[in-house]
């Protein structure tokens, strides 16, 4: 690790700080019963964002290892989310438990030993050929390509896109690979931040009522212009040049929009709010990591291309 | 030993399968009460027990098959032990009422757990009660009818297998079933299994 690490971790604690005392002090003014519920949502946030933040910093400090572990465990917990609301049959139960505990085991073990080729088609070429075929074997052909289908996208949201993350330390940038991951969590998760907050202060225009009632324009804009200079700030922990992190955090926090926007409608479509209750105040760990199941294999790909060897 | 089985149990059932409880027009309450839940697969008895505050908890008695639950040493001791489940036959073979176990405890003012289809079911689906909850609730009206939903435990294990799949299940409990003196028995049973169903998440697609 080097100080660029130490000052990302200043720069959370003061934001969350700030965050902190501007709640407090929102909480005794509110007078209204919805503003009263929105500053309790916000706490609530807030409190969830301090066990959060040191939750991902101390897997980090850790090591490669820790970290895998913790997406690891960040995949199951969405998975089971997606299985929760996602609708299955009995004819699905073998497929569902070779997803949980041999696809998903399986696809982190490649990523931990670093054996690049197999993670890569793992899950999209072998799972999608076998989760299926095991699946004709219960003989129930209702609905079998949407089944199959709900099967497939459950992977790869919730373990091969996700995965992306903690995939960065498999590069050989030259950079510190931990900061590659610190990078796009910061970036992707402070857009999201700024979005609210903008959203929140200024937020007039909505940008899609039928699939993310709570985003706005401006809050979009307002959110994207602060992640993209934050990503330009934070250049150091990465190999690109301060013009190069404008372009990569965009791409960032373009996909990470893309993300929360797709998971809502799947969201949706299934009839729920939120994807799950265990981060107080935000829903459900898919409800924290959308914009990193979208952002992170893109962000992956192109470092991998233009800043490895 | 047993209560450390007891919390062993409940913290499995926790981690595999959420069990969480929400509370819909009751609230959990240590008086006497007849919670009667839609039976999908073997883990139902402990999601509804994991699912109720420590307080209530140690008051409510799963009513339990014997002629599964009394099968061997290790299940008694579960079920008798770690669950305080009552046993009782539900062919009626070991003679005289087979609800009579049921009778003691809520006679001390505990409450009891029913799953009134009998059996598991086969999905989603709920099954005709069975009469036992129209007496219980004829003999004892005093006893708050609380409905309780079980969602998604058909899919952690499905009949006929044995392969866990951690999704997460809620034990939703309803408002308290009011009492129509001179109901008819048909009438009552399908008016609980109407209670139970109301309480199934819907799922009506389209955005909120």
């Amino acid at each position: 690790m080097t100080g660029a690490f130490g000052w990302v971790i200043v720069g959370v604690i003061a934001i969350l700080t700030v965050a902190t005392v501007v709640g407090r002090t929102l909480e005794r003014r509110a007078t209204t019963p919805e503003g009263r519920a929105t500053i309790a949502n916000l706490n609530a946030r807030t409190r969830s964002w301090w066990v959060m933040a040191v939750v991902f910093g101390a897997a980090l400090a850790l090591g490669p290892v820790a970290t895998t572990l913790l997406f690891a465990g960040l995949s199951f917990m969405a998975l089971r989310e997606f299985w929760t609301l996602a609708p299955s049959r009995a004819g699905d139960h073998r497929a569902l438990f070779l997803s949980f505990f041999v696809a998903l085991p399986i696809h982190y073990l490649l990523l931990g030993t670093g054996w690049y080729g197999l993670f890569a088609v793992f899950i999209p070429v072998y799972c999608f050929l076998a989760l299926p075929a095991v699946s004709t074997l219960a003989g129930d052909v209702t609905d079998f390509l949407a089944r199959q289908a709900r099967v497939q996208w459950g992977l790869m949201l919730t373990v091969y896109m996700l995965s992306h993350a903690p995939a960065l330390m498999m590069l050989d940038t030259g950079a510190d690979p931990a900061l590659l991951v610190l990078y796009l969590v910061v970036v992707a998760q402070l857009s999201d931040v700024a979005q609210y907050v903008f959203g929140k202060l200024v937020g007039r225009t909505r940008f899609s009522p039928n699939v993310s009632p709570s985003k706005t324009v401006e809050g979009l804009i307002g959110g994207w212009a602060t992640a993209v200079l934050i990503g330009v700030a934070l250049h150091g922990l990465t190999p690109f040049t301060a013009l190069q992190a404008a372009g990569m955090s965009l791409i960032i926090v373009v996909a990470g929009f893309f993300g929360g926007f797709v998971l809502s409608a799947v969201k949706r479509d299934l009839g729920a709010k939120d994807w799950g209750y265990v981060i107080a105040g935000h829903g459900g760990v898919l409800d924290r990591v959308d914009s990193i199941i979208f952002a992170a294999p893109v962000f992956f790909h192109l470092t991998r291309y233009w800043f490895t060897p | 030993m047993t209560a450390l089985v007891r919390q062993i149990l409940v913290i499995l059932v926790r981690i595999l399968v959420g069990a969480r409880g929400e509370w819909i027009g009751s609230t959990p309450e240590t008086r006497s009460r007849i919670y009667f839940a839609n039976h999908t697969s073997h883990f139902d008895t402990l999601a509804v027990i994991s699912a109720l505050p420590l307080g209530v908890r140690r008051r409510t008695h799963p009513v339990a098959a014997r002629d599964y639950w009394g099968s061997s040493a290790f299940k008694r001791f579960i079920a008798e032990g770690a669950l305080r489940a009552v046993l009782i036959d539900r062919d009626g073979s070991g003679g005289g009422d087979p609800l009579a176990p049921v009778h003691a405890v809520l006679d001390r003012r505990d409450s009891v757990l029913i799953f009134p289809e009998g059996t598991r079911g086969a999905g989603e689906e709920i099954a005709p009660f069975r009469s036992g909850l129209h007496r219980l609730a004829e003999a004892y009206p005093d006893a708050e009818l609380i409905p309780v939903h079980l969602e998604n435990l058909a899919r952690v294990m499905p009949k006929g297998s044995f392969l866990i799949v951690p999704i997460t299940c809620t034990a939703r409990f309803g408002a308290a079933l009011t009492q129509i003196p001179g109901e008819p028995k048909a009438a009552f049973l399908e008016r609980a299994r109407a209670a139970v169903a109301a309480l199934a998440r819907r799922r009506d697609g389209g955005a909120a």
